[in-house]
């Protein structure tokens, strides 16, 4: 893998490695008595980790110069690879948190180990590490293919990929640390922020520059959705992570904004978290592997057209409905109510779009687990907009706000949408990149399909009970006018509930772990593809769609 | 339409400036005026910063991430109200960077848990909460009461917490650490400044039980203590009487 980059880019790499381990040890050694040593020297291991092979590799003849005639896939095998080495991490996380809700005594006494600590470490994982590896790892992959060019050096995706799982871990071990600014799924402090500016600006460069050489003259619609995705992310993340630090040599940072201002600008990110990240991301995967899995073009080219832009422009006024009946002011509340309903319009265009591209081929779907994934995932798409657009409602968020019934929610999307369409365009790439025939076992495809999808049905059946309970129990009044029930009467009314939860949690854990298994065998013993043409993707019947006139 | 954006999707700079177009106008028209419009914020004059315990019981809440299971925001339903009190005010949280909200109730809203329980009843809480509430779900803090609360930062975070718009002033920052101190232990030299400083009605008392020594677990009561009374705008408040 080192050999097939150039000279200029190992020195390059090196260089990196060089600056990364000082900057390391500066904050090893000056921020001693903060936990950012911790980071410090953990930056400094891991970029002399990086090193040694580069070293050992560095004076390795040119690559040949037929690598330009192919596609630049390494790091796209590499990221599918950390994509289910995050999956089992951070679903086993989750999991495991889910029990504690249960038995709150099944944990260690230390402090890295309690509930608060590891919660944010399971959303972070299968968010940012499992869902932001699937997201690089295909988007670089769709990016060459839909614009037949190379990517155009060898040295930035790994930068982007590598320093990517760089913020992960700084995230979830900062966590463990006690390290974290506390907003909700923005918990990473200051200087790991600022170093994923620096990464996703190299992205950002890297996207547009692939783009600029592109052989297509259409830029095809999944690539609009990974470019909304890179670009909008980059505008949350950096107004909602604006902060002071106590020092340059403490981990610690206050926010710019307080309170009312604050709690605004968390949600604008927060809703656009799910919509930038955990929506367009992945729209973007939907709109390449399912036509191409299928063998059908997009049903509708004028479709994809309005519901990307009516995605693009209105989830940016959702996020107040995050805060109905707080200090927010009344009229931002409305106006994102408002919006919320409207934005059920481009969310079934795509929903829909995606189920009527499979008109003749709903055989396939009954035969192949890796476009059933895909079926499914824009199935529960559908529902968990709707969902969405449902609780905004003023008067339902009254009753679901503050409940299970969000978790729920969340995991509808996130397990049935997220993970679902991952694990198809996961499935569809690895025989593409690793030049196999298919997936070792297709019948343990199939056993993580039903493994997932009863685990997602148990995990969302079990919430939205335990929500409308909670949310009922604590609204509930006696004939005196009496509030009715405690609330440790609702505290305690969810157990049965929570240990659903859990079950249907570790049923869609065995699923992603048979995948990590099946990945292995796939990789080592299976059988290489014969025929080398099938390697290519249908390129072009994707680019019959994109291409597809304007009437 | 179509035709335009048949031209359009050929240009990535126009794709990209299309997008950041769309996306920005939201945010814009809905956070923007929230800095400009004065009514968002009501005025409190008798609101107080938090000490300097009071903050470090903060940012042990938020490294331990209780946010995640406890709401700050009490909403404006009948029920939420007569289960917790008033419903949260704005300027309650104006000194909170970042606010603690919340978004989930595994536990109960603390935005008035102030003076609610004892100081005795949150150790033995913190400690192990099904000893004072068998049915209780919350994890066990030990290490709260085994670990010396860190002072020798408190000055910077005063100083921090001023670039970002909360008042403390040059004598609060100089003094931080002994405050924080002082707070925690009434009868030394360091508890007198407290008060001159944050006000007569600062509690200050030996929170955790431990005289002579300054734990993470007197940061935290000190600060769960205070929660609701930074300023009793909401009690003044007319509307909240005519509700009640």
């Amino acid at each position: 893998m080192i050999s097939n980059l150039t000279t200029g880019e190992r020195r390059g790499a090196l260089l990196i490695l060089l600056v990364m381990t000082l900057v390391g040890l500066f904050f090893a050694a000056a921020g001693r008595g903060d936990p950012i040593a911790v980071h410090g020297a953990l930056i400094m291991v891991a970029a002399i980790a990086l090193a040694f092979p580069i070293m050992a590799r560095l004076y390795d003849p040119e690559p040949p110069a037929e690598r330009f005639d192919t596609y630049y896939d390494d790091p796209s095998k590499v990221g599918i690879i950390l994509t289910f080495v995050w999956a089992a991490f951070a679903m086993f996380v989750g999991d495991w948190v889910a029990w504690l809700l249960v038995e709150p005594t099944w944990t260690t006494s230390g402090a890295w180990s309690s509930f608060g600590r590891i919660r944010p470490v399971h959303t972070t994982g299968v968010i940012f590490g499992f869902g932001g590896n699937g997201l690089i790892a295909t988007s670089f992959y769709v990016m060459q293919r839909t614009s037949r060019v190379r990517l155009p050096d060898q040295l930035s995706p790994w930068f982007v990929l590598i320093g990517y799982n760089l913020f992960c871990v700084l995230a979830v071990t900062g966590y463990m640390l006690g390290i974290t600014q506390s907003k909700e799924y923005a918990e990473p402090e200051w200087y790991a922020d600022l170093w994923l500016v620096i990464v996703w600006v190299v992205y950002f460069i890297l996207y547009m520059r692939t783009l600029a050489r592109r052989e297509e003259p259409h830029i095809y619609v999944a690539n609009w959705y990974y470019m909304a995705f890179i670009l909008v992310v980059a505008m949350l993340h950096i107004v909602n992570n604006l902060a002071v630090p106590v020092s340059f040599l403490s981990a610690k940072s206050f926010s710019l904004f307080s309170g009312v201002q604050d709690a605004l600008t968390e949600w604008w990110y927060g809703h656009n978290a799910v919509a930038f990240f955990l929506t367009a991301g992945f729209l973007g995967m939907m709109y390449y592997y399912l036509p191409i899995r299928a063998g059908r073009p997009i049903f509708s080219y004028r479709m994809s057209i309005i519901s990307f832009w009516g995605i693009t422009f209105m989830y940016m006024w959702v996020g107040s409905h995050h805060l109905h009946h707080t200090a927010l002011p009344q009229w931002v509340q409305t106006l994102g109510m408002t919006f919320s309903l409207v934005l059920i319009v481009p969310s079934w265009a795509s929903a829909a779009n995606a189920l009527l591209t499979l008109n003749g081929a709903w055989h396939k779907v009954r035969d192949d687990a890796t476009l059933r994934f895909m079926m499914i995932a824009a199935v529960f798409y559908g529902l968990t907009t709707f969902e969405g657009s449902f609780m905004a409602i003023r008067s339902v968020n009254a009753l679901s706000h503050y409940t299970d019934w969000t978790v729920g929610h969340v995991h509808a999307g996130a397990l049935g949408w997220v993970a679902m369409i991952t694990f198809g365009a996961l499935y569809a790439s690895i025989p593409w990149l690793w030049k196999r025939e298919r997936m070792y076992s297709p019948a343990l495809v199939e056993v993580h399909f039903w493994l997932a999808l009863s685990g997602t049905a148990i995990y969302v059946f079990a919430l939205w009970n335990a929500g409308i309970i909670q949310g009922l129990m604590w609204r509930t009044y006696t004939e005196n006018g009496n509030l009715a029930y405690t609330f440790l009467d609702s505290v305690v009314a969810m157990r049965p509930y929570y240990i659903a939860r859990a079950i249907g949690g570790l049923l869609f854990l065995l699923g992603a772990l048979a995948g990590c298994l099946n990945l292995y065998l796939t990789i080592r013993y299976a059988a290489p593809a014969t025929d080398t043409a099938s390697l290519k993707p249908l390129r072009d019947e994707l680019n019959d769609a994109a291409t597809l006139p304007a009437e | 339409m179509f035709k335009l954006h048949y031209r359009l999707e050929r240009r990535a700079i126009g794709m990209t400036l299309g997008i950041i177009a769309a996306a920005s106008i939201g945010g814009f028209v809905e956070i923007a005026p929230l800095f400009t419009i004065h009514q968002t914020v009501e005025a409190a004059p008798d609101m107080r910063v938090y000490t300097p315990l009071e903050l470090a019981g903060r940012n042990i809440y938020i490294r331990e991430g209780c946010y995640a299971c406890h709401s700050q925001m009490i909403r404006t339903l009948r029920d939420e109200v007569e289960r917790y009190g008033h419903y949260s005010l704005a300027v309650e949280s104006k000194y909170d960077h970042p606010m603690l909200w919340g978004s989930k109730r595994t536990g109960p809203d603390i935005a008035r848990l102030g003076g609610k329980y004892s100081d005795e009843w949150h150790v033995r809480h913190l400690l192990n909460p099904r000893d004072v509430v068998p049915v209780s779900i919350m994890p066990a803090y030990g290490w709260l009461m085994e670990n010396d609360l860190r002072t020798d930062d408190l000055s910077d975070q005063l100083t921090a917490q001023r670039v970002v718009g909360v008042p403390y002033t040059p004598d609060m920052i100089r003094n931080a650490a002994d405050d924080a101190y002082g707070q925690a232990n009434p009868d030394s030299s360091r508890a007198k400044g407290v008060k001159t400083r944050y006000g007569e009605e600062t509690n200050i008392r030996s929170f955790a039980g431990a005289p002579g020594r300054l734990t993470e677990m007197d940061a935290l009561v000190a600060y769960l203590q205070i929660l609701g009374h930074l300023t009793d705008a909401a009690s003044r408040d007319t509307v909240a009487k005519d509700l009640e």
